[in-house]
């Protein structure tokens, strides 16, 4: 099944970079007007990022980013359209068209950046990869996986660094390589593998899928960077300022003290300079990206901002229980940081 | 008379003359053909590079840097990712050649069966090929898989024949041999042993055109072989040493093992292909006349030299063709093993080297030429064995 939608992708990108022209700076948002919705690439099934709930609507980090910029362009952030993607389809889907934004826990590196004909647009979660073990096992620190059978996700960056971990330690290990991460951790729950390696958080979503989730832990070791981020095509400068200043926007929102209870009062009543140029009271910002004057204020309206996003699907307020930490805010010690907007 | 004939078919315009017109079509054909195609090539091109999409077969040198957990030859992770295409491909042809060979074995014994005049024997045959032709390849595969081989105990709890053997969800551990000092004098010995084999046979052969008397090579072979690698063994010593597996830390190591993604994908893909090359022997069989079986015994041959000499042969002549076809079908289903992570070319290169140096095109590319090469190796192989087998006619 995989297989064949991998397959499938593949030979779209082919047909469509074959057949359809080069698009153009501007073609993006134009096509996107027209068609009346977003297209959206998103994991297939990762709680707290991207996942489908029992009535079958999309929750997450990550669909939040979709959300916003749906918020953005049409002051309506439910004309989204999802398409799960593995991780194997998700860089073909995107460079062929299928999807506008793929907004899919996808590490932000020099290779991806420089050599897919993709741009980042920003980072909405930083994230490090690290690993996940039975407490049976008696391993306290990553330092004693010598040997160790580990299954991973395949096409991952997580694959790299967990290579380069283990040479860098002078450690032997197996890996096992899975195509969906619930594969992977089955495979764990199953005893194929010692360990279960990947992103942090991925790490903790997984958790609370398995059977007995208190019988595992997460190792302390964090062994990467892993910034994830949105990503667009290359080429269309307007669509990507829009994908970035909408991420930038709840980030701002979050900082100005703007949330999705007060926003509309603030945009009415607001003296303060900065805030009355996110929320379109004052200035040409929104007509700069080609937007409505108030797109600020539907993304923060229907989205919230990044904080309550945050909370909502990874954080205090939902089953993960995430703490902020590289996340956090720049000025509350955390690395989020969206430049002003002037 | 020819006067008409010239008028009602007037000569000079290529459009009436059937043969210059197909040539024309043929060419017009051959024309829209190329063109298309170069035109998909060079826009695929020139949109990669407007994109700033790689494109090219530079990549295959780059260094990989990731793990493999089933490598044939040498691999680390500095290799390049045209070692891992290499790796891919040598672990698509184990599980192909070793499903072939156990699916034929299984297959002939099935298709017998079935022709069986035991009841109970060949209603088993019929409901094992109604079951398993049945059920989906990938299904059957994520039945060994998941259901079978990960339900096995964790490598402390192994199910262990003696101390040599060990099954558990992490594989089948065994006991690697090593060769020794005595054991290139083993393998002479061995060898001298074959020829002679081979030399009495011929000779054997040659007489009973001649005077139509018997030798039983079958026992002198048994002899020459047993003993004369036999000698060797006892004169020079031990020609293999043994490593066997031992549990140490989190897994079993030293010895050979066959890791359950690939026992699992050769019992579903034997099982299933089983099913199919058994009814192309029945096919086969019922296809001989049975006036050929009657016409062998009126000649006082027995029920096996009829069978081997008489029955099989023309068989064969039907079997082949189709069984060609199965063996084809067994080597692209291994591709499945994606499915469950085996780490062949599909799931190895089409992808996790597609998906870290992004180029889709000539990945994919890749990797459709070597299964259409397997493909056309498996099948000129059994092209020709089928010429040599086919009925020569006068």
């Amino acid at each position: 099944m995989k297989m064949v939608k991998s397959t499938l992708a593949v030979l779209t990108t082919a047909a469509v970079l074959g057949v359809s022209g080069f698009a153009q700076a501007g073609a993006t948002l134009d096509a996107v007007q027209k068609k009346g919705f977003v297209q959206c690439g998103i994991s297939d099934g990762l709680p707290g990022f991207s996942y489908a709930d029992a009535k079958g609507n999309y929750l997450g980090l990550d669909v939040d980013v979709c959300r916003a910029v749906a918020a953005a362009v049409f002051g309506d952030a439910t004309k989204v359209k999802y398409s799960p993607l593995t991780a194997k389809e998700r860089f073909t889907a995107l460079q062929s068209g299928e999807v506008d934004i793929l907004s899919r826990n996808t590490t932000w590196t020099s290779s991806r950046d420089a050599g897919l004909g993709l741009n980042f647009a920003g980072v909405n979660y930083y994230d490090g990869q690290g690993f996940l073990v039975n407490k049976k096992l008696g391993v306290s620190s990553a330092k004693e996986l010598d040997g160790a059978t580990v299954c991973i996700q395949a096409g991952t960056t997580t694959e790299l660094n967990l290579s380069d971990y283990f040479r860098a330690s002078g450690m032997k290990y197996t890996p096992i390589t899975y195509d969906t991460s619930d594969e992977s951790a089955k495979s764990v729950e199953a005893g194929r593998c010692d360990v279960l390696t990947s992103d942090q958080s991925q790490l903790y979503a997984q958790r609370i899928k398995l059977a007995a989730p208190d019988e595992y832990v997460v190792l302390p070791e964090v062994i990467s960077k892993e910034p994830l981020g949105p990503v667009v095509r290359q080429g269309d400068e307007e669509w990507f300022d829009i994908v970035r200043w909408s991420l930038y926007a709840m980030v701002n929102a979050e900082e100005m003290g703007i949330n999705s209870k007060n926003v509309e009062e603030m945009a009415k009543t607001t003296k303060n300079p900065d805030i009355a140029r996110l929320l379109g009271a004052e200035g040409e910002f929104g007509k700069d990206l080609k937007l409505p004057k108030d797109w600020a204020v539907k993304i923060v309206k229907q989205v919230g901002n990044y904080g309550e996003s945050f909370d909502r699907n990874v954080g205090a307020g939902s089953a993960l229980k995430i703490e902020r930490g590289l996340n956090a805010l720049w000025n509350k010690g955390g690395l989020q940081y969206a430049p002003p907007v002037r | 008379m020819q006067n008409t004939a010239n008028n009602s078919h007037p000569k000079g315009s290529v459009w009436t003359d059937p043969k210059a017109r197909a040539w024309l079509f043929q060419i017009i054909a051959v024309i829209a053909v190329v063109a298309m195609g170069w035109y998909l090539f060079d826009n695929t091109q020139s949109n990669l590079e407007k994109r700033g999409i790689t494109s090219g077969f530079s990549f295959l040198s780059n260094s990989a840097g990731f793990g493999i957990a089933q490598h044939l030859i040498d691999y680390s992770e500095s290799d390049s990712y045209g070692r891992v295409f290499v790796i891919g491909l040598l672990n698509t042809l184990l599980v192909s050649v070793i499903g072939i060979v156990l699916a034929t074995i299984l297959g002939f014994i099935l298709g017998v069966a079935r022709l069986s005049p035991n009841w109970l024997i060949s209603k088993m045959a019929t409901v094992y090929i109604e079951t398993f032709r049945n059920i989906p390849p990938l299904l059957q595969i994520f039945f060994w898989y998941f259901a079978v081989m990960l339900s096995l105990p964790g490598p402390r709890q192994s199910l262990g024949v003696g101390e040599t053997f060990f099954l558990n969800s992490r594989g089948l551990y065994m006991p690697a041999p090593s060769p020794t000092d005595s054991f290139g004098t083993f393998i002479g010995a061995l060898l001298i042993a074959i020829i002679a084999i081979v030399l009495l046979g011929r000779w054997a052969k040659a007489r009973r055109e001649a005077t139509g008397k018997v030798f039983h090579v079958s026992i002198a072979a048994a002899v020459v072989i047993i003993v004369l690698p036999g000698m060797a063994l006892l004169f020079a010593g031990n020609p293999l040493q043994w490593e066997t597996p031992a549990l140490s830390g989190f897994n079993f190591r030293g010895g050979w093992v066959m890791i359950p993604e690939l026992i699992a994908l050769t019992l579903a893909l034997t099982i299933y292909t089983a099913a199919f090359i058994a009814e192309n022997v029945r096919s086969g069989i019922m296809a001989v006349s049975h006036g050929q079986t009657e016409a062998a015994r009126s000649l006082g041959l027995s029920g096996a030299i009829t069978l081997r000499l008489v029955i099989i042969p023309q068989a064969l002549r039907v079997i082949i063709p189709p069984l060609t076809s199965q063996y084809l079908n067994l080597a692209k289903n291994s591709s499945l093993a994606a499915g469950i992570g085996y780490p062949d070319m599909v799931s190895l290169f089409a992808g996790t080297v597609l998906n870290q140096t992004g180029q889709a095109i000539e990945v994919i590319a890749i990797t459709m030429s070597v299964y259409l090469a397997i493909s056309i190796s498996i099948s000129m192989l059994m092209n020709w064995y089928n010429k040599r087998i086919a009925l020569i006619e006068r």
